[in-house]
């Protein structure tokens, strides 16, 4: 439950019919986590089957192989004509899709509620059935490749992150792009997507979660029918990927591109993510990417660096803690043009310093923590955005119990979390600095 | 202010699956309609109002003004500057966005049952009472700029002003609604506030509203609003001569994956063969992975990780408008697929069997789009601005299912030209030169 904290404009929240309440788990003899999510408004069902398996779980060499198999189960099955389970989806008025990221593989499927089993049926038959020809890897490969262009090749700001994200990790596999990088890419064999297919593609492996017009006990009832009979892995791994060693300097990254139209500076940190019972310290991160660079007009950055001085045309600080291993904590500029991203970077730099020196503003706080009250309310009326949720959470090593606390330690946190949060966080030796820029003939200024 | 409310109409009731959704239309004290679904579980309301006319109403010479207007909607009204406008509307929870379509400008808010009062107060005076301080003003338009500067540099973003400036000239919808550098960097404080008085009108808005709210309620809400708006404002453009002809532009740009936008003359919204056009269009390139484009140039070939067609019914003109991105070295071989495929269909039509795939899915897909407040906020406002009955989600599907393989022929043969269809690459595509 919610609660009830007095806040600036008096505004007493009123506790909704809160997640806790419409919210239910079972588990499967064969290791399948199931969390069930009622909203009875519409008569709708989410089915999500996500695997705790992603591009951070692949062996050197294979990179992209985990978002290759995604597509790769669309394919054939040992039941199934390919193509026939996305088919089946739309002829059910249906529509389905597939993601993939560093710590998970998803798959969904948002149809009317009464297709709920025949959903399932397909789900499971694909976890453990499919059928792939060298036909299938070479066309599919074909469209990945089209993907990595289209998403990362023709995009000088992703190519950028990439670059950055490889000099952040010294060793864990999130330095890796979930995409894979080309030269491998081009390499990954049906050998590679069925070895990463058969170790992780099992329900003791897997959390369904499935969110709408539904009843748990019937939920359990389909998900005993069509999971229940699969075999689960029996040696799954221990998830234990390379950790990360002391980061003892900082690295800083000059990207140049004549595609670039708009420099600026961004630098990541190394920083702790939520973990099992143990989310203080994120909950201050988070906060303090609110308060540091949240709101453009109401924010430290957004008060000093764009509204007041005009410094920047765009400002930001960012934090997700919801990673199975070490995550990021991000600042961003943008500079009006009159600006060089090295004078950029020291006004930025100079604010965050300020920031630590003069503490928080209460009244901002309680602004942000109110949305975060209010937020609460909102996200009743997205039953995907909170099946999302509950997915991420389970695939990155938290619990429902982690997911449910999170609102109140959000709440919780004090002034004084925060400025400790940053003074923890904004470690220099554990940054990578990227300045984004045109070729240096190109630059006017 | 409490008000009586003046008229209450027709209520109906429309099913979905296993449930009914009951829409109302409300007229407020002072003459505004609204449609209205109460949706009491969750205490907060999504409201959706939309102008007609959107940035096509851009004065001669001042495009991107009523794009960058929207954009300092939010920053200071009445009393409040930027900050203490955004300062209010957090301690509020409450959100407003404001957006510019060719044809509608947008304001979708959300704001929580307990302090809508206070909510409501803060968005009318962003309505009505904007202060377009200059400092804003300024830094609102270097915020533009950079934006119009980061699409100048984007594949996807050159290929749509090329074919559209191409399409539709002088015409507003020939050239992208932000504006250009030049033309933002010339606007003074009078256009912005000119652009104002331009789109907020009481003769030309529609209302929506979903959640936990009385129809009594939404009415004086309203009418607090919009009650005090101008009666009208700038008069709608004219129509859009469609000047494009069959061909290729090659845009040359360094970029490894070339984009191909392609486009002809389309189909109205109010034609009488629009439904079979849907239909056709959802088998064509509409669909997921089931669509004939899909298939040919993706699933079968590899050539692309996504091509998709789509019917684009503007208010003045028309288009039928695809887009695809292959490699430099494969977006010719994806052309000429799509070439093909889009002669095929228009002399053979579709088979028995994609049809009746087609009608399931959009029959089956249609009550599912009822998801959340905010969305059937916005729909209920896009029913509005097409002249649809209330009871239009009564006999939607109906329509979609009363639709012939001989319509599909008919409309295919009438509505696809493939010799019409001009392609723009964007890229460094290998065998593809400009035509004309």
């Amino acid at each position: 439950m919610l609660r009830l904290t007095l806040c600036a404009l008096a505004c007493l929240l009123v506790a909704p019919a809160t997640a806790a309440e419409n919210v239910t788990t079972f588990k499967l003899d064969n290791g399948m986590e199931a969390v069930v999510i009622e909203d009875h408004r519409a008569p709708v069902v989410v089915h999500m089957l996500w695997y705790r398996a992603g591009a951070a779980d692949e062996k050197p060499g294979v990179s992209g192989i985990a978002h290759f198999l995604e597509h790769l189960l669309f394919k054939a099955t040992d039941n199934m004509e390919a193509g026939e389970f996305s088919a089946t989806v739309e002829a059910n008025g249906g529509s389905d899709n597939a993601f993939t990221s560093w710590d998970y593989t998803g798959y969904f499927q948002r149809v009317a509620a009464d297709r709920l089993g025949l959903m399932m049926q397909m789900e499971a038959d694909r976890m453990r059935n499919i059928k792939l020809t060298e036909e299938d890897i070479i066309t599919e490969r074909n469209v990945i490749l089209e993907e990595r262009n289209q998403r990362t090749d023709s995009d000088p700001g992703a190519l950028f992150a990439e670059q950055r994200r490889s000099a952040q990790y010294l060793n864990h596999p999130y330095g890796i792009p979930i995409i894979g990088w080309r030269h491998e890419m081009e390499q990954l064999t049906r050998e590679d997507a069925l070895e990463f297919y058969e170790t992780f593609y099992a329900p003791n492996a897997a959390v369904l979660v499935v969110a709408g017009d539904v009843d748990p006990a019937e939920v359990e009832e389909l998900a005993k029918i069509h999971y229940g009979p699969l075999k689960p892995t029996v040696d799954l791994p221990v998830r234990e990927r390379p950790q990360e060693p002391p980061q003892l300097a900082e690295r800083r990254i000059t990207y140049e591109d004549p595609r670039v139209s708009q420099p600026y500076v961004i630098r990541t940190y190394l920083a702790p993510e939520r973990d099992a019972g143990d989310q203080e310290t994120a909950a201050a991160l988070t906060l303090l990417a609110d308060i540091l660079g949240g709101s453009s007009a109401t924010s430290v950055f957004g008060r000093e660096l764009e509204l007041d001085n005009r410094k920047a045309v765009y400002t930001s600080a960012f934090y997700s803690g919801m990673n199975y291993d070490d995550t990021n904590f991000g600042v961003l500029i943008v500079p009006t043009p009159d600006l060089t991203l090295e004078q950029a970077e020291a006004e930025m730099d100079a604010v965050i310093t300020q920031f630590i020196e003069d503490g928080v503003d209460s009244a901002q706080l309680e602004r942000v923590k109110t949305q975060i009250r209010a937020s609460a309310i909102y996200e009743n009326d997205n039953v995907s955005g909170l099946a999302r949720r509950y997915g991420a959470a389970l695939t990155s090593g938290l619990t429902v119990e982690d997911v449910q606390a999170w609102p109140d330690i959000l709440q919780s946190v004090t002034e004084e979390d925060i400025i400790a949060a940053a003074k923890m966080v904004f470690d220099r030796d554990k940054a990578v600095t990227g300045w984004y820029q045109k070729p240096a003939a190109e630059v006017t200024q | 202010m409490i008000r009586i409310l003046f008229a209450l109409t027709a209520a109906i009731v429309f099913t979905l699956p296993a449930r009914a959704i009951d829409i109302q239309e409300v007229t407020s004290p002072g003459g505004i309609k609204a449609w209205l679904v109460e949706e009491r579980s969750i205490p907060f309301t999504a409201l959706e109002i939309r102008f007609k006319g959107g940035a096509s109403l851009d004065r001669p010479e001042k495009r991107g003004a009523i794009h960058l207007m929207a954009g300092l909607i939010e920053e200071g009204a009445g009393d409040l500057d930027a900050t203490e406008f955004a300062a209010a509307r957090e301690a509020l929870a409450s959100s407003y966005g404001f957006d510019v379509y060719d044809d509608a400008f947008s304001i979708s808010a959300q704001f929580l049952t307990e302090n809508r009062e206070d909510a409501l107060a803060l968005l009318r005076s962003a309505i009505n009472e904007p202060r377009f301080d200059q400092a804003a003003i300024e830094r609102v338009r270097a915020q533009v700029v950079s934006i119009i500067r980061s699409e100048e540099k984007e594949p996807s973003d050159i290929a749509r002003r090329t074919l559209m400036s191409m399409t539709f000239g002088d015409h507003p919808y020939g050239s992208p609604l932000e504006g250009t550098v030049e033309s933002v960097e010339a606007l003074s404080r009078d256009d912005i506030v000119n652009a104002h008085q331009d789109i907020f009108a009481r003769d030309r808005v529609f209302v929506g509203a979903v959640g936990d709210i009385s129809a009594e309620e939404l009415g004086s809400l309203i009418d607090d609003l919009l009650g005090t708006l101008p009666e009208t404002g700038a008069p709608m453009p004219a129509d859009a001569d469609f000047a494009l002809q069959g061909g290729k532009t090659v845009v040359p740009f360094n970029t490894p994956q070339s984009v191909a936008l392609f486009a002809h003359e389309g189909i109205e919204r109010d034609d009488p063969d629009f439904f079979p056009a849907y239909v056709m269009n959802q088998i064509f390139g509409a669909g997921g992975f089931g669509s004939r484009l899909t298939k040919e140039v993706r699933v079968k070939r590899g050539l692309t990780y996504g091509v998709s067609t789509y019917l684009i019914p503007k208010d003045h003109a028309e288009l039928v408008m695809g887009q695809v991105a292959s490699s430099n070295d494969r977006v010719a071989e994806a052309i000429e697929v799509i070439k093909a495929e889009w002669k095929k269909l228009a002399i053979e039509g579709v088979t028995e069997e994609e049809l009746a795939d087609a009608k399931k899915y959009l029959t089956g897909a249609y009550p599912l789009r009822f998801d959340g407040n905010g969305t059937i906020a916005s729909i209920l406002v896009g029913m509005q601005m097409d002249d649809l009955p209330i009871d239009y989600a009564d006999t939607r599907n109906d329509k979609v299912n009363a639709v012939t393989l001989d319509d599909i022929k008919r409309v295919a043969a009438r509505v696809l030209r493939p010799d019409d269809l001009h392609f723009v690459v964007v890229g460094q595509p290998e065998g593809i030169e400009t035509t004309n």
